[in-house]
């Protein structure tokens, strides 16, 4: 990983990225992946290309509108709150019993730091099958260039 | 590490991490709840699109199998990643009084909703006492 682009300053993702780092050099018969989902919510991925910086998050079941990203000095925060889907204990009537509640519900936020040739300016943000995909576009004066000589 | 425990035999260690390797899947998270008329059950599957989703009833096991789609460009460079397994698994044991024949699923934004409707019969009833 370059040093320029840390990923988070998120101590308990760095904790189970290392965690699913030992995971993959030591497998232990029976631990699954499930351990992952404590990574945090959303889950992310970070990429680069040439001339652009992209961020993956997976968070399915969110409303694109309630979303909030924001880029403030070089920190890209992806923010929000997923609604729970269990049913209301309180309600009269409805009598239920609920047997698992794994999937993630409240506030969530993420921190991704950019790498310095980010251009705040130019954000792309796309939801779709429960993903949210962020492209940040790079200052042109990063991408390689090739000079003529004269 | 001498020769002889490199030797590989289907049993050894670095096989058996192997076929690990090629079956590896992300368990989705699940919510289970149940009222009285139906079990409900919410799976986490983001990337997912609908035809790559398979739910199937076999016996009394129910199987979520899907695959996420990769999005994003082919140049693209991975320099953080903490979902790398595209592929989802899990499985339930249904009861006897579900009727598997009727379920229901719904897949929006990542999220699977399966509603599996009690059997006629096991729904509580209410008796009315009849007067006189």
């Amino acid at each position: 990983m370059s040093p320029l682009f840390r990923p988070s300053a998120d101590l308990f993702a760095e904790l189970n990225r290392m965690q699913s780092l030992l995971d993959q050099v030591f497998p232990t018969p029976g631990s699954s992946i499930r351990s992952m989902a404590g990574a945090g919510f959303p889950v992310l991925n970070v990429g680069t290309t040439p001339g652009t910086v992209e961020i993956q998050a997976l968070a399915p079941g969110l409303d694109a509108a309630k979303l909030e990203i924001t880029v403030d000095r070089g920190l890209l925060v992806i923010a929000g709150e997923r609604a729970s889907d269990l049913p209301n204990q309180g309600e009269r009537g409805e009598r239920s019993s609920i047997y698992a509640n794994e999937r993630f519900s409240g506030r969530f936020r993420r921190v991704v730091s950019l790498p310095e040739d980010a251009d705040a300016a130019r954000v792309d943000a796309s939801y779709r099958d429960g993903v949210l995909r962020i492209t940040v576009a790079r200052r042109e004066s990063a991408l390689p260039r090739r000079i003529e000589v004269n | 590490m001498t020769n002889a425990v490199q030797t590989p035999t289907p049993s050894t260690p670095a096989e058996t991490a192997r076929q690990q390797e090629q079956q590896r899947y992300v368990v989705p998270p699940v919510d289970v709840f149940e009222n009285e008329s139906s079990i409900t059950l919410l799976a986490d599957l983001p990337g997912v699109p609908r035809d790559q989703l398979q739910v199937r009833v076999d016996g009394d096991t129910l199987v979520l199998e899907a695959t996420a789609v990769a999005s994003g460009p082919q140049d693209m460079e991975l320099v953080y990643g903490e979902a790398q397994c595209p592929a989802y698994r899990r499985q339930f044991t249904l009861s006897r009084e579900l009727d598997a024949g009727r379920i229901e699923a719904q897949l929006r934004d990542g999220v699977l909703r399966l509603t599996i409707p009690k059997a006629e019969e096991a729904r509580p009833r209410r008796i009315q006492v009849q007067a006189g």
